[in-house]
C-alpha cells in the first residue's frame, strides 16, 4: 500500500466524460466549495428573491388554515358523494414526492450506486419537507386538528377510546409517522460528520456553537467511523422496505375499499413506482436551478441528470403499465360497475383530466428516450414539471372519478375545489420551497464526506 | 509548570500514510491510540484491530421490542381495551395487524440506531483534548491524524516522539489534556 501513495491535495483528473465529479478536485476543494454556500456566500440576491416569494406563499397557507379552522371543512369543495377531495389528493402527491429521497439515499446505497451521493442530501431534505407538507392534510382535514391526537394515535385518553387497528387509515398514521421519523434520523446521522466540518469552518462564534452543538463532538475518530458506517448501512436496510411500505399502505387506503376504480391489486406496486417517478421529477425540478445558481456543476454533473432521467423513464413505464392494467382489469373482470367506472373515467364529464394525465405522465416523458433531452437541463425541468402535474392529475382522477358516480344514479354528483382548497395546496408548495431555501442556506447541501470517498483518485491508487 | 499531556498527535497528508502509521504503531505495541480522518477508511479498522461494532445487536433488540410491542398493542386494543365488531370479523384478525407491526419494528429499530450510535461514540461530547491542537480543525477537511495517548503503558514522551517522527508525519504536536 505504501508504494501506491497518492497526494490528496494534488490535482486529480476525472474518469472520463461520464464523471461523477468535475476534474481537478481534492478533499480540500470539495470541502471548501460545498461549505462555502452556507458560510461564505451569505445572502445572495437570487436567494432573497426566492425566499420572499416562498414566504409570501406561506402567508396563503396561514390564511387558508385559519379560514378552515374558523369555519370547518365546509369551506372546501367536498360533499357527498365526493367526500375525499384535495386533502387526500395532495397528501398522496406530497408523500410520493418524498419517496425519491429515500430511494436515492437508501436503495441506491445498498446497490452501491456512486451517483446517488451528490444528490442524496438534497433529496433527503426534500423527503422530510414533503412529508411535513403531506402530514398537514390529514391533520387539517379533520377540521379540528386539536382533537386529531386521539383520533389518530393510540394513547390512554380519558374517554377510554382507541383507534381501529384494522383500518388502513390507521396503518397510514403509523406508516407516515414512522417514515417521517426514520427519514429525519437517517438525514441527521448523515449530517453529523459534515456538521463537524461546518463547526470547524464557521467564522462566527454563534455559527461554531450551533453547528458544534448538532455535531455532538464528532472528531472523525476511527472508532466512531466504525460505528457510523454500520449505522448508515442498517438505516439504509431499514429504510428500503419502509419506503416501499409507505406508499403501499397509502394505496391500501383506496385498494381495501370496495369502490369500483379503487378495489384493485395493482395499486400498491403502481403507487410505489408513481411515487418514485414524481419524486425524481421534483428532485430535478429543484436541483437543476440550484446547481445553476450556486454553480455546483462539478458535483451535480450531466451524468447525474441523465441517470435521474433514466430512473424517471423506467418508473414512468411501470406507471404506464399500471394504467394499462387498470383498463384491462376493468374489462377482464366482467363486472359492469368496474367497466362503467373505467369508461366514465376516460370518457365521462371529467375525461379531460384522464387524457391530460396520459399526456403529461405517459406521452411527454417518452422524450426521455432521446439522449439530447436526458442531458438538457432546460428540457429536463420542463419534462419534470409535466410529470409533477401528471402525477397530481393521477391522484385527482383516482379520487374524484371513482367517487362522483356512486352506485345509485340518484346520488351522483360532481366535485369542484374552492378557493380555500387551492389556497391550502399552493400554500404548502410555498412552505416546501421556503424550507428548501432555508436548508440550502444553512446546511451543506451535499454530503462532503461521501464525496471525499468517491473523489476520483490518481491512477495507481485504488 | 507543564500542563498534563493527553498524548502525541502526528499529522499526515493522506489516508495511506495514516493507515501505514496506525499499522506500525500497533506493531510497536501501542494500544491506547486513535486515528482521525475526514472520511471513513476501512483499512484503518484492520490496522488498529478495532473490534466489530456491537451496534447491530442493539438494533436487533430494539427492533424486536418494536415488533412485540406493536403487535401486543394492537392485540390489546382490538381484543381487550376496545373490541369493536366490524362486519363480523374475528377479534384476533392478526393479518390486519401486520402493517402497523412492521412500522413499529422499523420505528424502534431506527430510534435504537440513533441512540446506540450516540451512546457508543460517547456523544454528545463538545470538548475533547484533541481539539486543543490548532491544526486538528483540518481533520474534518483534508488532513489525517494519529494520536497516541499518554495513558498507554508504552507511552514515553521522548521515545514515542522519536517513533512518530520515523513515520514521515507533516508535524507532531503535543496534545494538552
Amino acid at each position: 500500500m505504501d508504494k501506491l501513495e497518492t497526494t490528496s491535495t494534488s490535482l486529480l483528473r476525472a474518469t472520463g466524460p461520464a464523471a461523477a465529479m468535475g476534474p481537478g478536485h481534492s478533499y480540500a476543494t470539495i470541502t471548501d466549495k460545498i461549505s462555502a454556500v452556507p458560510i461564505e456566500m451569505g445572502w445572495p440576491r437570487f436567494w432573497i428573491i426566492g425566499f420572499v416569494i416562498a414566504f409570501s406563499i406561506v402567508q396563503l397557507l396561514a390564511l387558508s388554515t385559519t379560514g378552515l379552522l374558523a369555519k370547518g371543512t365546509g369551506v372546501w369543495g367536498i360533499n357527498i358523494p365526493v367526500g375525499w377531495g384535495f386533502a387526500i389528493i395532495n397528501f398522496v402527491w406530497w408523500i410520493g414526492i418524498g419517496h425519491a429521497g429515500t430511494l436515492i439515499s437508501a436503495i441506491l446505497l445498498l446497490l452501491k450506486q456512486q451517483w446517488r451521493m451528490s444528490i442524496s442530501r438534497f433529496a433527503e431534505s426534500m423527503t422530510i419537507f414533503a412529508v411535513m407538507c403531506a402530514a398537514m392534510f390529514p391533520v387539517l382535514h379533520t377540521g379540528r386538528p386539536w382533537l386529531a391526537a386521539y383520533w389518530l394515535f393510540p394513547y390512554p385518553n380519558t374517554m377510554a377510546i382507541w383507534p381501529q387497528p384494522r383500518s388502513p387509515l390507521e396503518w397510514d398514521v403509523f406508516a407516515v409517522s414512522t417514515y417521517g421519523t426514520v427519514s429525519i434520523i437517517f438525514w441527521y446521522i448523515g449530517l453529523i460528520p459534515d456538521l463537524a466540518t461546518m463547526r470547524d469552518k464557521a467564522k462566527t462564534a454563534v455559527g461554531q456553537r450551533i453547528y458544534g452543538m448538532f455535531a455532538l463532538g464528532w472528531r472523525g475518530s476511527a472508532r466512531h467511523w466504525n460505528h457510523y458506517e454500520i449505522a448508515s448501512i442498517i438505516l439504509a436496510g431499514l429504510s428500503t422496505p419502509l419506503v416501499l411500505s409507505v406508499h403501499t399502505v397509502v394505496s391500501f387506503d383506496f385498494a381495501t375499499g370496495l369502490i369500483p376504480g379503487w378495489h384493485t391489486t395493482i395499486f400498491p406496486p403502481y403507487f410505489v413506482a408513481g411515487a418514485i417517478y414524481s419524486g425524481f421529477a421534483m428532485v430535478l425540478t429543484l436541483a437543476i436551478p440550484m446547481r445553476a445558481f450556486y454553480n455546483m456543476k462539478d458535483f451535480i454533473t450531466d451524468w447525474h441528470l441523465e441517470n435521474m432521467a433514466k430512473v424517471m423513464l423506467a418508473t414512468g413505464l411501470i406507471v404506464a403499465y399500471g394504467y394499462g392494467m387498470e383498463a384491462f382489469m376493468a374489462w377482464y373482470s366482467g363486472n359492469p360497475w368496474e367497466m362503467y367506472a373505467f369508461k366514465n373515467r376516460a370518457f365521462g364529464p371529467m375525461g379531460w383530466a384522464y387524457w391530460a394525465l396520459i399526456l403529461f405522465n405517459i406521452l411527454i416523458p417518452q422524450l426521455l428516450w432521446i439522449k439530447g433531452f436526458r442531458t438538457s437541463p432546460f428540457w429536463l425541468v420542463v419534462i419534470s414539471i409535466c410529470i409533477n402535474i401528471g402525477m397530481w392529475l393521477e391522484r385527482f382522477v383516482i379520487v374524484v372519478t371513482s367517487l362522483y358516480r356512486d352506485f345509485l344514479p340518484s346520488s351522483w354528483g360532481t366535485y369542484a375545489p374552492t378557493v380555500w382548497d387551492w389556497g391550502l395546496y399552493i400554500g404548502t408548495m410555498g412552505f416546501f420551497l421556503m424550507m428548501m431555501l432555508l436548508f440550502v442556506r444553512g446546511l451543506p447541501a451535499m454530503p462532503m464526506f461521501e464525496l471525499r470517498v468517491i473523489m476520483p483518485k490518481k491512477e495507481g491508487s485504488h | 509548570m507543564r500542563k498534563p499531556l493527553y498524548g502525541l498527535m502526528a499529522e499526515f497528508e493522506n489516508e495511506h500514510q495514516l493507515v501505514h502509521a496506525a499499522e506500525r504503531a500497533y506493531e510497536e505495541g501501542y494500544r491506547k491510540m486513535d486515528a482521525y480522518s475526514p472520511l471513513p477508511i476501512e483499512e484503518l479498522h484492520h490496522a488498529m484491530h478495532i473490534p466489530d461494532s456491537p451496534l447491530p445487536k442493539f438494533v436487533f433488540v430494539g427492533g424486536l421490542c418494536g415488533m412485540c410491542g406493536g403487535f401486543g398493542l394492537l392485540y390489546w386494543i382490538a381484543n381487550v381495551a376496545y373490541p369493536m365488531n366490524v362486519g363480523g370479523r374475528p377479534w384476533y384478525s392478526w393479518p390486519q395487524f401486520i402493517p402497523i407491526t412492521f412500522e413499529t419494528t422499523v420505528l424502534l429499530s431506527g430510534i435504537t440506531t440513533l441512540l446506540s450510535l450516540i451512546f457508543l461514540c460517547g456523544f454528545p461530547r463538545p470538548y475533547h483534548p484533541v481539539f486543543n491542537v490548532p491544526r486538528f480543525s483540518l481533520a474534518s477537511r483534508d488532513r489525517f491524524f494519529l494520536c497516541i495517548e499518554a495513558e498507554d503503558p508504552n507511552f514515553d514522551l521522548q521515545r514515542t516522539k522519536q517513533f512518530l517522527d520515523t513515520l514521515h508525519p507533516y508535524e507532531v504536536a503535543e496534545v494538552e489534556a
